[in-house]
């Protein structure tokens, strides 16, 4: 991680209750821009309930209440901005890939056409950029015209990522993107997310501790709502300063 | 364990052999009804019978037809408001509740009842004269219910994912709701239709004193606001069913009557079969320009 690196994310004292149920207790987090961020901890930590701050996704669930504040290059997002602006900024890639039951055409370009986008030609370029940054044009092209059901479920994935990516936001979240997806897949988002990181800053929820040393570069170990310990992931890997990251990362615990 | 499997096994081949004699003796019991009706109704045909005198049933051919259109147009979209409206906006609350029991009431209210709340309602309290339209409001009252609750249960059986897939791209509730979720639904929705669309096309209760047993057309006559104009929702419509009801009753002075009667039915079970029909591949085709071919 470069030492200059400039703040996209940052997350102040955040706590989270679902009803009487407090799932984040005080969360405070830089997420710095162009670079990718892994969120580890075992089930039921809190990793996608606090990726879902980031973009507000929280808001669909009956009795949620949040304090703190999350601000994206500076602004407050539950202050200051509309949740359908801020998640045109903040795009969001799902455990299961979740395609919807339309052509491969139509799913890539629906963001762009609900954001008011309607000449045939510009879609096809948003169509074309966004399939080959997410690395699957090629195997796409020729069948732009068909049910996106049909595709494998790695493909599928890759398919919601161009989806994500024709929104041109400037920050991908993704909740386990490759759990369903076998190793080669898997490596395929992978490569992608190192891809990206230029353009993007990204934020991945894993419970593959490979995953996270391969791709990230920095790391957030969550325990019970609590962020234990964040920091360089080489350096959280190699020598964890809590003792319940070490047990965790050595597999003995959660 | 072997002995288990075994007998799992055999539990298997009894039970389908079950379902498919249940599924035989319904597919044959409607072979032998369809059949009789349509036979039957065919063989009392003579030259004059599409006509639009007092031995043909021309006029009511069309008022069913144009009647069920009305009920349709206004029965769908509220049906399908009330639907989205149950499925996505309504809260688990006690107004709720009652509105679930509202409409499931409705649903099994007896169509006599509907026609004569119709009769009170569309035609003694406006003071007007039978009507079509009075009519296709009350079969509407009837399908209502069922419309509501298909589209209600479509758009609760899609996955959560694509709700949550198209808001994380930054679609309103609505527009998600437009885009996504209503065109995923539309085969389940068409066949909530089709069922609604089939009850107006066989309801005569409902019918009996609201469209009302009579029908004057003039088939010359495109004034709108004349009494006879054909496209004149406003104007007396008996319908067929009505009218099969109506010869084996009071009508059967008719010299024809039983002749009419027969093949009135059979010509209504054919415009069922042919509307379920025309109206699947409706959806297929749309669902396939909507879905995109399968891969
Ligand atoms: N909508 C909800 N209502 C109530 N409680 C919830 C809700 N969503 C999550 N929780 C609870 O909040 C806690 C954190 O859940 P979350 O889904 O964020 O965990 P996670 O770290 O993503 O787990 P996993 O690795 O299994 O995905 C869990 O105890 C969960 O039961
Ligand atoms: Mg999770």
């Amino acid at each position: 991680m470069s030492e200059q690196a400039k703040t996209k994310i940052s997350v102040q004292d955040l706590h989270l209750y679902y009803g009487q149920f407090h799932a984040l207790k005080g969360i405070t987090m830089e997420i710095p821009e162009h670079e990718i961020t892994a969120l580890i901890g075992p089930s039921g930590c809190g990793k996608s309930t606090f990726l879902k701050t980031l973009n507000r996704m929280n808001d669909l669930e009956p009795n949620v209440r949040i304090e703190g504040s999350v601000r994206l290059d500076g602004a407050d997002i539950y202050q200051d901005m509309d949740a359908i602006e801020l998640r045109k900024r903040v795009g969001m890639v799902f455990q299961q890939p979740n395609p919807f039951p339309k052509s491969i055409f139509e799913n890539v370009v629906y963001g762009p056409r609900i954001n008011g986008i309607r000449n045939k030609a510009e879609l096809e370029e948003i169509c074309e950029r966004s399939l080959r940054q997410a690395a699957i044009w090629d195997e796409l092209k020729d069948r732009l015209g068909k049910s996106a059901l049909g595709l494998s479920g790695g493909q599928q994935q890759r398919l919601c990522i161009a989806r994500t990516l024709a929104v041109e936001p400037d920050v991908i979240l993704m909740d386990e993107p490759t759990s369903a997806l076998d190793p080669i897949s898997t490596g395929k988002i992978e490569e992608l997310a190192m891809q990206l990181k230029k353009d993007y800053t990204i934020v991945i929820v894993t419970h593959n501790m490979q995953q996270a040393t391969r791709v990230s570069d920095r790391t957030a170990f969550f325990l019970l709502g609590d962020l234990v310990e964040y920091g360089d992931t080489q350096e959280l890997f190699s020598n964890p300063k809590d003792e319940r990251t070490e047990r965790y990362i050595t597999g003995r615990f959660g | 364990m072997q002995a288990r499997i075994r007998s799992a096994r055999r539990t298997d081949e009894v039970m389908t052999v079950v379902f498919y004699a249940v599924g035989g003796f319904f597919l044959v019991l409607i072979l032998i009804l369809a059949g009789y009706i349509i036979i039957n109704g065919l063989r009392s045909y003579y030259p004059g019978i599409f006509g639009t005198t007092s031995s043909g049933i021309g006029n009511q051919l069309f008022n069913t037809v144009y009647l069920v259109f009305w009920s349709l147009l206004i029965s769908v979209p509220i049906g399908v408001l009330a639907g989205i409206y149950m499925a996505e906006y309504a809260k688990p609350n006690k107004l709720t509740k009652f509105l679930r029991i509202s409409i499931e009431s409705l649903s099994s209210l007896p169509s006599i009842v509907v026609g004569l709340f119709g009769y009170l309602v569309f035609i003694l309290m406006t003071g007007a004269k039978w009507n079509l339209m009075a009519g296709a409001l009350a079969v509407s009252i009837l399908s209502l219910p069922s419309i509501t609750t298909t589209t209600e249960d479509a758009m609760k059986s899609l996955p959560k994912s694509y709700k949550a897939g198209s808001m994380a791209l930054g679609a309103t509730h609505w527009t998600t709701i437009i885009k996504v979720l209503l065109p995923a639904c539309f085969p389940r929705i068409i066949t909530g239709v089709i069922l609604a669309a089939g009850r107006g096309f066989g309801e005569a209760a409902a019918l009996l004193y609201t469209a009302g047993q009579s029908t004057v057309i003039n088939w010359n006559n495109w004034n709108l606001t004349s009494k006879t104009c054909p496209l004149n929702p406003f104007r007396p419509g008996e319908t067929l069913a009505l009218h099969i009801w109506v010869m084996r009753t009071e009508g059967s002075l008719n010299p024809n009557s039983e002749k009419i009667a027969n093949f009135s039915a059979a010509v209504l079970v054919i415009i069922v079969l042919l509307f379920s029909l025309a109206a699947r591949m409706i959806t297929k085709h749309i669902g396939r320009k909507a879905v995109g071919e399968k891969a």
